[in-house]
């Protein structure tokens, strides 16, 4: 079938869409070549997938069925390890400058500021807790990456209607501008949103719950005197026993979120008057009713919904394909980058015959329980955000109540955000006797910190896309030729990283080194003379030992590879 | 079982609660039973003792 995507420019205030071309690929003139990796979808998560890929040095073909990136600013906030993942793809620069950092809110209760939360950040952190950013810049920052990669064949106008697979390949039905054509793939990836087709082709249902609130966003221009941060507002005048959020975002827009009285449907809630009258309301509420006008609107529900499994076969779902989050807590996106940066590593690792047919369920349980984790804490911020019952709302209201005159329920305002993840169970771990040994650090499965070094540079500038053992001592630290000669032999690449202790010198044998000036990094790591770390591509520690072993680190690498040796 | 207090405190206990509910009002009396069950809930700071609360207040409503 032809496939006809919208060619005119969605419209908008604020962002100047382009339109991209179609170019008919080598399979419309009769080409049959197998790629190595299929995705479906160029939303956050299935170009960043790509990227991931193509550092690791897989070829992909990415499939969007539009020709131009989303309409509306969509997933708006990205979190301090979003940034981190985005560093280490070598793309973070625009989003640093196009974005507004921030790293605290306010929530009000009749009028009064009741609660002030601000999220951690250290002296030193390079990204701040978050980003606010359209989705719009997100996309294009990504897709203009992918249009340079010469290991991405971005195919704009080519939307997926079918899927199959065997033992051998996985083959997609792509309908374009031009005709048909049938892209043949080694493994796919569905990154293809919240409405996901792969999923319905598959028949594959999910798990969890939708909760029943329903919820406007409005992107209005507005030049407000105000900061960036979460400005909350519980049970307003004008939306009695609701809520607005207020957010800034880059170019003057703002969004207002809001949640509508329950007897209302959607069409009503986007009646233009109606509508017009709420943002007025809401920005009396914030004190500076000034001129403004809409970009975009649309209604919304939250849902915390996951497939069981995200491997089938040759296909593995990401993003929201695989699963939908509640926006409070900002976990759409920052999800979907943390599924593709567990991903792209072990596709491109079995691909390369690095990795055992395991590594790819790997990333099925790992991804699974963290989202399940995540729509376990994220129920809780939404139950209050929208109370699913008459209980639950006397509940929020009697805690509301309070805050006006007591503080013991203040923290129930605590707004929680995507964080990352501890991959504590994964079967990609090793050693837990020689883990539980330390006193301090980052445990296995956990995210090495991005510390900032003496000379400016920061730990994760220092690791590549490939494993690392991050060492600590000197060059006459006892054990560390062995260790260093078990890694020279490794089949999977590893890198060896010293942090040498202050004031000694340069060593030999190693593939990088940095000096840990007044042993900040030793201290943070828990680490003696002779200590290492194994770290996943992915910067997820995996094994460490005070005292390593040659044959513990062999051994280790095999089972974060779930390869036999 | 819910312990046994001495009748007198139990009936000062009760007129309080009466005029409490009867000040907030039939408009406001589920929300300040509320705030005062979660009071008491941080009070207590028992969700144990909480749950057999819960469920003997449940029981034959
Ligand atoms: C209206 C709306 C408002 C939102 N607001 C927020 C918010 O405020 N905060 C937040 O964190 N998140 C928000 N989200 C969620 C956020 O946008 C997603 O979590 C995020 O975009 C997920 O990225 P993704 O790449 O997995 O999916 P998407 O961004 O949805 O990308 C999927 C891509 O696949 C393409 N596609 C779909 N089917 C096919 C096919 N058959 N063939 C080829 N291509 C296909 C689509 O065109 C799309 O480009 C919102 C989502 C929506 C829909």
């Amino acid at each position: 079938m032809v496939h006809c995507p919208d060619t005119s420019p969605r419209p908008s205030t604020f962002y100047d869409y382009r339109v991209h071309p179609f170019r008919a690929p080598d399979e419309l003139r009769g080409g049959a070549e197998r790629h190595s990796v299929a995705i479906v979808g160029a939303g956050p998560t299935g170009l960043l997938t790509a990227i991931g890929l193509a550092q690791h040095g897989v070829h992909s073909v990415v499939l969007a069925q539009d020709v131009q990136v989303s309409h509306g600013s969509r997933a708006a906030v990205l979190v301090r390890r979003s940034m981190e993942i985005l560093q280490r793809r070598g793309v973070v620069d625009p989003f640093a400058g196009k974005g507004l950092p921030w790293s605290g809110g306010r929530s009000f209760y009749r009028g009064q500021e009741v609660y002030r939360m601000t999220m951690p950040h250290e002296e030193g952190q390079r990204h701040p807790p978050a980003t606010n950013v359209q989705q719009q810049y997100i996309e294009e920052f990504l897709s203009d990456v992918a249009e340079r990669e010469p290991l991405i064949d971005l195919r704009w106008g080519s939307r997926v209607t079918s899927f199959e697979q065997d033992g051998e390949e996985a083959r997609l039905g792509v309908d374009t501008p031009e005709g048909a054509y049938m892209l043949r793939a080694s493994y796919a990836v569905a990154a293809d949103g919240g409405r996901s087709d792969l999923r319905r082709m598959l028949g594959l249902r999910m798990e969890g719950r939708a909760y029943s609130g329903r919820f406007v966003i409005a992107d209005i221009r507005i030049d407000l005197p105000l900061p960036t941060e979460r400005l909350c507002y519980f049970d307003p005048d004008w939306n009695p026993g609701n809520n607005v959020l207020v957010h800034r975002m880059p170019d003057s827009l703002w969004r207002i979120d809001f949640r509508l009285p329950d007897d209302e449907t959607p069409e009503q809630a986007l009646e233009p008057e109606l509508l017009r009258q709420r943002i007025e309301l809401t920005l009396r509420m914030v004190g500076h009713p000034l001129p403004w006008t809409l970009d975009w609107a649309t209604v919304y529900s939250a849902s915390a919904l996951t497939l069981p499994r995200y491997v089938h076969g040759r296909l593995a779902f990401v993003g929201d394909a695989a699963h939908l989050l509640p926006i409070f807590g900002v976990r759409g996106a920052n999800t979907g980058i943390q599924d593709s940066d567990n991903l792209a590593w072990k596709l491109a690792y079995v691909l390369r015959g690095l990795g055992g047919p395991g590594l790819l369920e790997s990333y099925s349980d790992e991804r699974v329980e963290a989202v399940r984790e995540i729509c376990e804490e994220a129920g809780k911020s939404t139950r209050f955000m929208t109370p699913p019952s008459r209980g639950y709302r006397l509940m929020r209201d009697a805690a509301l109540s309070f805050t006006l005159s007591e503080a013991f329920t203040k923290d129930l305002l605590h707004w929680r955000t995507a964080r990352p993840h501890d991959y504590r169970t994964s079967l990609l771990n090793s050693d837990p006797a020689a883990d539980a040994a330390f006193t301090s650090g980052p445990r296995f499965g956990a995210p090495v910190p991005d510390i900032r070094l003496a000379d400016g540079s920061h730990l994760l500038d220092h690791l590549g896309p490939d494993f690392h053992l991050i060492c600590f001592g000197d060059g006459d630290t006892q054990g560390m030729g062995d260790l260093l000669k078990a890694a020279r032999r490794s089949r999977i690449p590893l890198r060896v990283l010293l942090l040498r202790r202050e004031g000694t010198p340069p060593a030999t044998g190693y593939d990088a080194q940095v000096e840990d000036t007044g042993s900040n990094v030793a201290d943070r790591f828990g680490a003696l003379p002779g200590t290492a770390y194994l770290v996943r591509p992915d910067g997820h520690v995996c094994a460490r030992w005070l005292r390593p072993e040659p044959a513990a680190l062999k051994q280790a690498l095999a089972v974060a590879c779930a390869a036999q040796e | 079982m819910i312990p046994q207090i001495p009748v007198t405190t139990l009936e000062a206990a009760s007129d309080l609660l009466a005029e409490a509910i009867d000040s907030a009002g039939p408009e406001k009396e589920a929300l300040f039973l509320a705030k005062l069950a979660l009071a008491l809930a941080a009070h207590l700071d028992d969700n144990a003792v909480l749950g057999t609360a819960v469920a003997a207040a449940l029981a034959d409503l």
